[in-house]
């Protein structure tokens, strides 16, 4: 194996500029002129917006809806039957629908002169009742969010696969669960820099996200410009999840703005921005019952989930998606066969959650494993062993489970009980016969989860996305010193893509990744591509590199062949060279055959030249299926409530790894935001819809000490349909801790008759679930 | 999220800085660290006209010690106090406290006589230098005066300075050889508001048995005399702890709960060997 070609642990080539302060992000970028840009946003969740009063003396640099003629709103509405429309104006008109609401933009040469002036923006508003509780919004006679609908529901999907009775089963468990509306947290927060360039006669928007392509596209249609009108450039981005997958209200008002003043803008979110007004995500109710048979069997699952998914449909993920996720892939991997669910997306006066690593899944794995815990605890086994009853075996992969979901491949029962093995869950059950020496209780918990990553054209068609991947394009040039250029239009947001990429193009290629650049983020410069999200870019990107190297190495392997004076069918490249039996020439010396000396190539040699762009589609696009199994120790402190992960184990199979060391990166840095998810973050509002944190004092993430060592172990089995067996698997450290968090939670706190379902699981909610219980068990000896 | 504009002064003594809060009438901030103040004035929240850096003025930053206490300068820094720069014995409870108070980053510029004037009912400081017993030297126009820690803090973020006035610097008292410190505190992560607080000072040498309870709403529940918290065995009386913290307001069970606990800790920690 090349040491620094597919499965190599070589050192990410981006993180020489990244750890020496050298990245350039949107808030590195200056320019002469650049003004910047502050908002007024709504101060309350649901009003009627009368007037806007801009002080005369900053009349010229306060913009409102009125100045923003010609410009369309961002209407994300995926051709899926009943679904609500909603039109989100990039500027207030008429009404105000969350905390946040941008309704004035404000411009100075300084960001707290922009402030000063937002400051003295008065504003006219008839506040109107706000519904915050995505449950509440359901009951009729609840205010609405957007009048003409009638109701608060986005969108409902169903599914209903029901063949049996199962009203006389041995099990049934129900169970109510709640995931907290938390925040995304990126490092580098979203920013955006607008200017005319007048020498390539385009507007020129550098915004930190992870698809300009799809900027592009989204600002043509609110501006009514065409996509050569646009060019896009996406730096150095600073962590997206999800959050840098959108369209935003603030490039499509920098975008505009720049056009009508004529000199460079920016605005860069701040904090409070980004916690009340943008990054929301996660918030999902579960009403789950599971039927099983005596011995652990499942049979059947019903669901009725609600996400509170905001007051508009952010383009182009619509706010349709974590519903239809919940509807599709609730059933996770447990094979079984009545299955009904309904899932709704609720409108409410909050800003829009987006889609955030691992999207709904970690809700769904939450629900579904609550269920598996329930269903040992009724069955008398341990939690692994139903999970293992309930398994797809390894000899009927590849599996289509009841919603026609198509596992690619692996053997899911091995990866849960290397996890069981490696947790120690043994030895556990053998120390909480004793008494802990420090009074605190110990449990354990475990979760297994399938990731459906990198989906193709037809899954995300289904879903309605308004802008569907298809094939993915790579550019791969050899330059004239034989070094290789690669352009690709997904965008690393932190996923070492500048590495990764340029190990694809080593493994087939066999020159130095150190003479590799990988290129992207630049509309003039890059394929077309709907980039980087779902898990998709090592699957379509790495594969897109890879065929248009295999074209490169083919046309230099005909000018090599030549220039070796021997057949085609007899040269191979390798080792960055044409190769014939015992002779070679270099790469380089073919490149610069090809552009410098071409007098000594014949006429007729193929004129396509060493610069190729092609196109890769998986074989198969239903999306890959990585899994995993997670696993945790943790102590519970029942005199205060405060959670201590003891250990954390994750055992997980992504097929090839094209880089080891950054897949475990993405395994550890997900399993942090997982538990942040389950133990720490909560995006609070009051009943009027006023979000109650606004800096990072009163949003808690978890920080270094919180995030135990986590132990990882790899399976690689290949993906029967992709590029060297690659599969997606960004987001799956983000999907399994809640679950595997809050079953040992349950766990410790069993014999107390305890347990607690509702996200966070901050001390309080564990104190007052144990002097519940308490209550419950001792009502007579309450005022001993 | 920026400041709203101020103008900004540094004060080059105690005088000075009390001169310039004069002219100021009442709009001005002092600052040392400004690892609360600066939050507050990007958020807006704090809005001061003047901002007035004490930390050039030396006397603020200097220690001295004598037989039976130590003085230590208002603008010396949380990570000095970490880091052991204190002269003599005696005083080893400051250096534990230090080290758990938020981050680095914040105990680097984040000063003792800061975080106590900023009275934050769950700063570290606030609890344990009430209950190390210790006395505020205060500056101002009229003079000097000192006041003890516990009515220098009137209540959440309020302090008793007058107008003009600057806390120069803390005096604290020394522990003898026997003495027994205890503290605790509730709360999930670095850099978090506490949930609960406790501290326990034991020096029998010096006739010291005194317990506070910290991150309340208000100002700290300051037990003079722990005593009457032990039962004659000398466990604790939770009882009385849980009627004690009712009546200063503790009206959450869930609170009393998590307080019961700390101060548990803390007593355990401070009981005499």
């Amino acid at each position: 194996m090349a040491t620094s070609g597919i499965g190599a642990s070589v050192l990410r080539k981006e993180d020489d500029r990244f750890l020496r302060g050298r990245g350039q992000y949107v808030g590195d970028f200056r320019m002469p002129g650049m003004q910047e840009v502050a908002f007024v946003r709504s101060p309350v969740a649901h009003a009627r917006l009368k007037q806007v009063h801009i002080p005369e003396r900053f009349r010229g640099a306060v913009f409102t809806a009125d100045d923003l003629v010609g410009i369309n709103p961002i209407v994300s509405a995926p051709p899926l039957k009943g679904f609500r429309r909603s039109a989100e104006p990039i500027l207030a008109t008429g009404k105000v629908r969350f905390v946040g609401e941008m309704i004035a933009m404000c411009v100075a040469s300084t960001r707290a002169e922009a402030e000063d002036i937002a400051d003295a923006v008065a504003l006219d508003l008839d506040e109107l009742p706000a519904v915050t509780d995505m449950l509440a919004a359901c009951e009729s006679g609840s205010p609405l969010v957007h009048e003409e609908w009638g109701d608060n529901v986005f969108v409902e999907f169903s599914e209903n696969v029901w063949t049996d009775d199962l009203r006389e089963t041995a099990i049934e468990v129900r169970k109510s669960i709640r995931t907290a509306r938390h925040c995304m947290f990126p490092m580098e927060g979203r920013g955006v820099l607008a200017y005319r360039d007048e020498r390539l006669r385009n507007l020129t928007l550098v915004t930190s996200t992870q698809f300009p392509n799809c900027v592009q596209t989204g600002l043509s249609e609110c501006l009514g410009l065409t996509h050569g009108d646009i060019r896009v450039i996406s730096p150095d981005v600073g962590g997206g999840f999800g959050y840098k997958g959108l369209l935003c209200r603030e490039e499509v008002a920098l975008a505009w703005l720049a056009l009508r003043v004529g000199h460079p803008v920016r605005w860069l979110e701040d904090c409070r921005e980004h916690l009340a007004a943008n990054a929301n995500c996660r918030e999902h109710h579960y009403e789950i019952t599971g039927y099983a048979s005596a011995d652990g069997k499942l049979l059947g699952i019903e669901c009725i989930a609600h996400v509170d998914a905001g007051a508009y449909s952010s383009y182009p993920v619509s706010s349709s998606v974590e519903a239809a996720q919940i509807a599709n892939l609730l059933p996770g991997p447990y094979v079984f066969a009545n299955y009904r669910c309904r899932a709704l997306a609720v409108a409410t006066n909050k800003c829009p959650i987006i889609p955030y690593r691992g999207v709904a899944r970690s809700g769904i794995c939450l629900a579904i494993e609550a269920v598996m815990d329930a269903v040992a605890q009724e069955a008398g086994l341990e939690p692994h062993e139903v999970r293992l009853r309930n398994m797809v075996q390894p000899e009927q992969m590849p599996f289509d489970n009841l919603l026609g979901k198509h596992f690619d491949s692996g053997d899911h029962p091995e990866c849960l009980r290397r996890a069981v093995e490696a947790i120690g869950a043994q030895q556990i059950r053998e120390r909480q016969k004793q008494a802990e020496p420090d009074g605190r209780r110990i449990g354990v918990g475990i979760s297994f989860f399938v990731e459906q990553g990198a989906h193709g054209t037809a899954v995300l068609a289904s879903w309605g996305r308004p802008i569907v991947p298809g094939y993915e394009q790579a550019q791969v040039k050899l330059t004239a010193d034989g070094e290789v250029e690669i352009h690709v239009g997904t965008h690393s947001h932190g996923q070492g893509h500048e590495t990764t990429y340029a190990q694809v193009a080593h493994e087939i290629l066999g020159v130095d990744i150190d003479k590799i650049k990988v290129i992207q983020g630049d509309t003039l410069y890059i394929p077309y591509s709907t980039a980087t999200w779902g898990s998709r870019s090592m699957v379509h990107g790495g594969g897109a590199v890879a065929r248009a190297s295999r074209l490169l190495a083919q046309r230099a392997a005909q000018i090599g062949a030549w220039l070796l004076q021997t057949d085609i069918e007899k040269v191979h490249v390798a080792e960055g060279k044409v190769v014939a039996g015992d002779s070679s020439i270099t790469l380089r010396e073919v490149a610069r055959a090809w552009y410098l000396q071409p007098q000594n190539l014949p006429v007729g040699v193929d004129s396509g030249g060493l610069d190729i762009t092609a196109g890769y589609r998986a074989e198969r696009d239903s999306g890959t299926f990585t899994y995993a199994a997670h696993a945790a120790v943790v102590a519970i402190d029942p005199a205060t409530g405060v959670v201590e992960i003891l250990d954390y184990v994750v055992v997980e199979d992504g097929g090839t790894l094209v880089n080891p060391m950054i897949v475990d990166g993405q395994i550890c840095g997900g399993t942090a935001q997982g538990i942040g998810t389950c133990l720490y973050e909560a995006m609070p509002f009051d009943a009027q819809g006023q979000p109650l944190a606004s800096t990072m004092l009163d949003y808690m993430l978890p920080g270094a000490p919180e995030v135990p060592d986590i132990r990882v172990e790899h399976m690689q089995t290949p993906s029967p349909y992709t590029e060297f067996g690659i599969k997606g698997l960004g987001e799956g450290g983000a999907v399994g801790p809640p679950a595997a968090i809050v079953s040992a939670v349950n766990d410790a706190l069993r014999p107390l008759n305890v347990e607690v379902l509702d996200l966070p699981l901050t001390p309080e909610r564990i104190l007052a679930a144990i002097e519940a219980a308490a209550a419950r068990t001792q009502p007579q000896d309450a005022h001993a | 999220m920026k400041p709203a504009a101020f103008d900004f002064v540094r004060a080059t003594s105690v005088a000075d800085a009390s001169r310039y809060l004069k002219e100021a009438g009442g709009t001005a901030r002092l600052v040392a660290g400004g690892q609360s103040l600066g939050p507050m004035l990007n958020l807006r929240l704090a809005r001061p006209t003047l901002l007035i850096d004490i930390t050039g003025i030396a006397e603020l930053s200097e220690v001295s010690e004598t037989d039976d206490a130590i003085i230590i300068g208002a603008c010396v820094t949380t990570a000095n106090i970490e880091d052991g720069r204190l002269p003599g014995r005696g005083f080893e409870p400051l250096a534990a406290v230090a080290a758990n108070i938020a981050y680095r980053a914040v105990r680097n510029r984040g000063t003792i006589g800061g975080s106590f004037c900023h009275a934050d009912p769950a700063a570290d400081w606030v609890t344990a230098l009430c209950a190390l017993g210790a006395e505020c030297l205060i500056a101002g126009e009229s003079g000097k005066r000192s006041l003890p820690a516990h009515e220098f803090i009137r209540g959440a973020y309020d302090n008793a300075l007058a107008p003009n006035e600057v806390l120069a610097a803390i005096k604290i008292p020394r522990m003898s050889s026997r003495g027994r410190w205890g503290y605790h505190k509730v709360c999930r992560k670095a850099g978090e508001f506490a949930m609960a607080m406790a501290a326990v000072l034991h020096d029998s040498d010096r006739d010291v048995f005194r317990a506070v309870i910290g991150a309340t709403h208000g100002k700290p529940i300051l037990l003079a005399d722990a005593r009457v918290l032990q039962r004659a065995d000398r466990s604790l009386d939770t009882s009385a702890i849980d009627r004690a913290l009712e009546s200063h307001g503790i009206t959450n069970s869930l609170s009393r709960r998590q307080q019961l606990a700390a101060l548990a800790r803390a007593f355990a920690q401070a009981r005499p060997q």
